[in-house]
């Protein structure tokens, strides 16, 4: 009996007759005459070993979702967890938008046949400056680490310097990426990372600490708004005068989701800014919702400097209709190769659409709104989790994120978490092993997604675990 | 070739504003929840309990836009994106413009993924561990490699990841004070060059010889104990293999160099040559290209790299692993290169690069990568009948998953170049083509990927499009140049202001500040 033919719904000439044909067409009689300039020695023969395939789609669908099924999510359990990746709504609208095939099957496709991702990508770049108060918003990048790294990258081509000054309590995820991008000191053209203090009182930058540590090397000053810890830095202004008294660039990462309530960085002095669009309109997608983006002032230095693709609006031959082109695209590594200012590819397209939608969307009322709902939340919850014996909450002004220290309950944050969590409560994320000088602390994150009933089952529950 | 008929399409036109132009003030797109009244009470005003000098002062001068017009605007501007689902993109060579399920996305979007935190206790995230493993084993069989990390956010970020390995490799070896040299082919990515000079690597670059193969010979003369590695793709751009890509690697491993094979062109040797078995230490994969994952505007995207035995000590923090019942992160690994990106990556690619595997199996991805080559081969043919259409270099070996073409003889003898063509091509309801990488070493290029996705019919109709669009090309020059005519909008009046800063407007802000000038 002659064998089945292997016939895939997604390889329409895997059907016999056709494949027949277009074999026919190029004169060969067996598939491996295609690979004739492949050498034997570097032809694999074996078979690949994997599992036999499921044709059927809902025999995959199934393994699937039943693998998937084996994970516990939060919204399975009510969860504090943040770090770097929040828990906020996600708008069905946004989602109807960037499931839309046109947006989610579009790569680098021509600005005519693609205009209106174009389009959608400018009202991006549009109204996120006005978020950030400023005119100039770069494509994406793959998350807020690797955009922090590219901003002091520029920074110090900007200013021919190699020294970056950032506070000691930046994210450690983002921190390595930093490191990764700064690279090792061995290199030549390194950029040296120099730590600055942290007031233990307020979770903000030292300035003294700040102060001796700038100097004529100074390339930039990274700091974050709000902090990793959810520190508010009340001396933004003061920190971005200060690194410019010595020609130094103030590079400022922000939470956009922040920016209804907290002043535009613009508005303190930030020259470059960074940041993860992830909170405005993504899914956690267990991190997959991360993309960075850089910003600055419209000044063609700046533009000259960063290495990821910036378009503008263009007119065409009919009034009041407009295209987009690619400005200086000479810069980039797709053009100048190595010669490039660093590199530029395929990061995280779609999330700018999400991230658009997310922003018209909640338009300023929408942006204050949630600001305020997320200030009240989390400082509820600060409040309530202060007042349970043992447990201190650290830094004056937060916003969505803080610490708390559980030295005087005579239990680990791991011990607390998994007693937590047998009550159905992801407890906020463990500290002690990055920041072994905070003790015994987590950081919490709340946001608008928790209700009032949500902070007091944390808070009792913590009371029973903690008892 | 059957007559094709060619469509008379016109892309949707809903001469839709700016987002930023549209509503009034006070209408509302989506309310947030507020804090319970209690808490507000409690707490006094929202705003003071910020820093006097931190409140924002101004209210975010964003459109007011109500929640049905914010939907009908993005949908309208959704119907005025091509992409790949309606207007076969065959045209985006070195892109793998493949079919993605839609089921997988219907995963992907299912709340036991999307609402998972990547800080998570280890063992309430089993089932997304178990396909991050998974997809691990399936790319080491792919690719005879033996280790993996999804981390890298695109392929560029693998190349990336690849020239920091490279760079800790040869520091933890005391050598990399002189090792400063990264060698890499004008035909492969232009990341390829661009990653490994982030990394602070001097670059150097080899020019094709007369066949279109990368230069042995010039290649044997550049190595030296200043080699610290070489990143090259094969088949490179051109489509070409090169079947002394082993001779390379010898040479670069000779010299002490560590050798990177980029895999963003693996779609046709999947399952027929492994990066393995022609010596290389290093490979990658896009997983949004070769594996189905979609391109989604240019990510969510993830680069699978893959190194030998030797150098997985290198790899970025956490990798994933197995203890024979349960799955867990280990960060652990003290010779790492630390992080190239947060958590764990774009597990969304993951899990749809695991579903394709497993919808394939071996016999189906090696079926994939032939019919991908059949397809490239049969189009060749149909392209190369083209009056004014050549395939430079390498004459008589066949091309495998795609191939590079010149429009140089079109351009000579009528003015209308590549870019013309490409703007026009459009016009016919697919999507323009990708024209080259720089420089355009090839001249008036286009490179198209006929992949497995493709059907005759589909191939038969790109050809005849491209073939219309060179006739017009030679008979009425002037309408190619103005093109394109069945899109929403027309040609840009002057493009020269992508080098000007007077007239450049990045945002909407900039365009009304420059404009009122």
């Amino acid at each position: 009996m002659r064998e089945k033919a292997f016939v895939h719904p997604y390889i329409p000439n895997s059907a016999p007759d056709v494949k027949a044909e277009l074999m026919k067409a190029v004169g060969i009689t067996d598939l491996e005459e295609l690979y004739s300039e492949i050498p034997e020695h570097l032809r694999f023969r074996g078979e690949l070993d994997l599992p036999e395939p499921m044709m059927a789609e809902w025999e995959l669908r199934r393994h699937l979702e039943e693998t998937l099924a084996k994970n516990t999510t939060c919204k399975d359990y009510l969860s504090f967890l943040g770090g770097g990746c929040w828990q906020h709504y996600v708008p069905a609208v946004v989602d109807e938008i960037v499931n839309r095939a046109e947006f989610v099957t579009a790569y680098c496709g021509g600005t005519y046949a693609d205009l209106g991702k174009y389009q959608a990508r400018f009202e991006f770049y549009s109204m996120l400056a006005e978020m950030l108060d400023v005119d100039a918003v770069s494509e994406p990048i793959y998350d807020w680490g690797a955009a922090a790294g590219l901003s002091i990258r520029m920074a110090s081509r900007l200013t021919g310097r190699n020294e970056v000054l950032i506070p000691d309590n930046v994210s450690p995820e983002r921190m390595a990426q930093i490191r990764t991008l700064c690279q090792p000191e061995i290199m030549p053209n390194s950029i040296k990372i120099i730590l600055v203090d942290i007031d233990p009182e307020t979770g903000g930058v030292d300035l003294e600490d700040l102060k001796a540590k700038l100097s004529d090397k100074t390339a930039a000053v990274y700091f974050e708004v709000p902090g990793y810890f959810g520190t508010v830095e009340k001396n933004a202004s003061v920190i971005s005068a200060l690194a410019k008294s010595v020609g130094a660039q103030s590079v400022v990462g922000v939470d956009p989701v922040s920016l209804g309530v907290i002043a535009p960085p613009a508005s303190y002095g930030a020259d470059i800014i960074c940041g993860d669009l992830q909170s405005i309109g993504m899914h956690m997608l267990c991190g997959g919702g991360q993309s960075g983006f850089i910003a600055f002032r419209d000044e063609a230095e700046y533009l000259a400097e960063c290495p990821l693709a910036i378009y503008t609006i263009a007119e065409t031959a009919v009034e009041g209709q407009y295209a987009y082109a690619e400005v200086l695209p000479e810069r980039t590594s797709y053009e100048a190769r190595d010669k490039a200012k660093d590199w530029v590819g395929t990061a995280s397209g779609l999330w700018t659409i999400g991230a658009a939608v997310y922003m018209a969307l909640m338009g300023p009322q929408g942006m204050r709104e949630i600001g305020e709902t997320i200030l009240y939340n989390s400082n509820y919850a600060k409040q309530q989790l202060g007042e349970i014996e043992g447990v201190k909450v650290l830094y004056d002004t937060t916003f969505k994120e803080f610490v708390v220290n559980f030295d005087g309950t005579g239990k680990t944050v791991a011990e607390i978490n998994k007693a937590l969590e047998g009550k159905k409560i992801f407890g906020g994320l463990d500290l002690s092993a990055d920041f072994p000088a905070l003790g015994n602390s987590a950081l919490y994150s709340v946001t608008e997604m928790h209700s009032k009933q949500d902070i007091d089952k944390l808070v009792s529950a913590l009371k029973e675990v903690l008892k | 070739m059957k007559d094709v008929k060619l469509r008379k399409y016109h892309s949707a036109s809903w001469d839709e504003p700016l987002i930023m132009e549209m509503g009034t003030k006070g209408e509302r797109g989506i309310i947030p929840p507020k804090a319970a009244k209690e808490v507000a009470e409690k707490l006094g005003e929202a705003m003071d309990l910020l820093p006097a000098g931190m409140r924002r002062q101004k209210s975010i001068n964003l459109p007011e836009v109500s929640q049905y017009h914010v939907l009908q605007h993005y949908l309208r501007l959704s119907q005025m994106t091509l992409g790949m689902d309606l207007g076969s993109d065959i045209g985006e060579g070195t892109c793998t413009m493949k079919y993605s399920p839609k089921m997988h996305d219907q995963v992907v979007n299912s709340s036991k993924f999307a609402d998972l935190h990547p800080c998570q206790p280890q063992e309430t995230l089993q089932g997304i561990l178990e396909i991050v493993y998974g997809l691990e084993q399936y790319l080491k069989q792919i690719s005879g490699m033996s280790k993996f990390t999804f981390q890298p956010g695109g392929g560029s970020h693998a190349t990336y990841t690849n020239a920091c390995l490279i760079r800790k490799y040869h520091e933890a070896r005391g050598e990399l004070a002189q090792r400063d040299e990264v060698i890499t082919t004008i035909f492969s990515h232009p990341c390829d060059g661009a990653t490994p000079a982030t990394a602070g690597f001097k670059v150097i670059t080899l020019m094709p010889d007369e066949n279109g193969y990368p230069d042995l010979e010039a290649l044997k003369a550049i190595v030296s104990e200043r080699t610290a590695g070489i990143m090259f793709t094969n088949p490179e751009d051109t489509g070409i293999f090169n079947p002394k890509v082993a001779e390379y690697v010898k040479v670069v491993h000779d010299a002490g160099g560590l050798c990177f094979y980029d895999q963003a062109n693996a779609n046709g040797i999947m399952g027929i040559a492994r990066a393995f078995d022609a010596g290389f230490d290093a490979c990658h994969f896009n997983l949004h290209k070769t594996f189905s994952s979609p391109h989604g505007c240019e990510g969510p995207a993830a680069g699978a790299y893959g190194v030998r035995e030797e150098l997985a000590k290198y790899l970025p923090v956490p990798t994933v692993e197995f203890d024979g019942s349960k799955y867990y992160l280990d960060y652990d690994r003290p010779e790492s290169i630390g992080k190239v990106r947060s958590f764990l990556g774009n597990l969304e690619c993951v899990i749809r690069a695991y579903a394709w595997i497993r919808s394939m199996g071996a016999e189906g991805i090696k079926t994939a990568a032939q019919i991908s080559v059949l397809n490239n081969n049969y189009m060749d043919q149909l392209l190369l009948n083209i009056k004014g259409v050549t395939r430079p270099y390498a004459e008589g070996k066949r091309r495998l998953e795609q191939a590079r073409y010149s429009l140089g003889q079109v351009k000579e003898d009528t003015g209308v170049g590549t870019a013309e063509i490409r703007n026009r091509f459009s016009d016919f309801g697919i999507q323009g083509y990708w024209m080259s990488h720089h420089p355009w070493i090839v001249p008036e290029p286009f490179t198209p990927e006929p992949c497995e996705t493709y059907s005759k019919e589909d191939l038969d109709y790109w050809a005849a499009a491209l073939a219309q669009c060179v006739k017009e090309a030679y008979e009425d020059p002037e309408f190619v140049m103005n093109a394109p005519h069945a899109m929403a909008n027309t040609k840009i009046l002057d493009d020269s202001l992508v080098e000007d800063p007077e007239r450049w407007a990045c945002t909407y802000r900039a365009y009304k500040k420059k404009k009122s000038k």
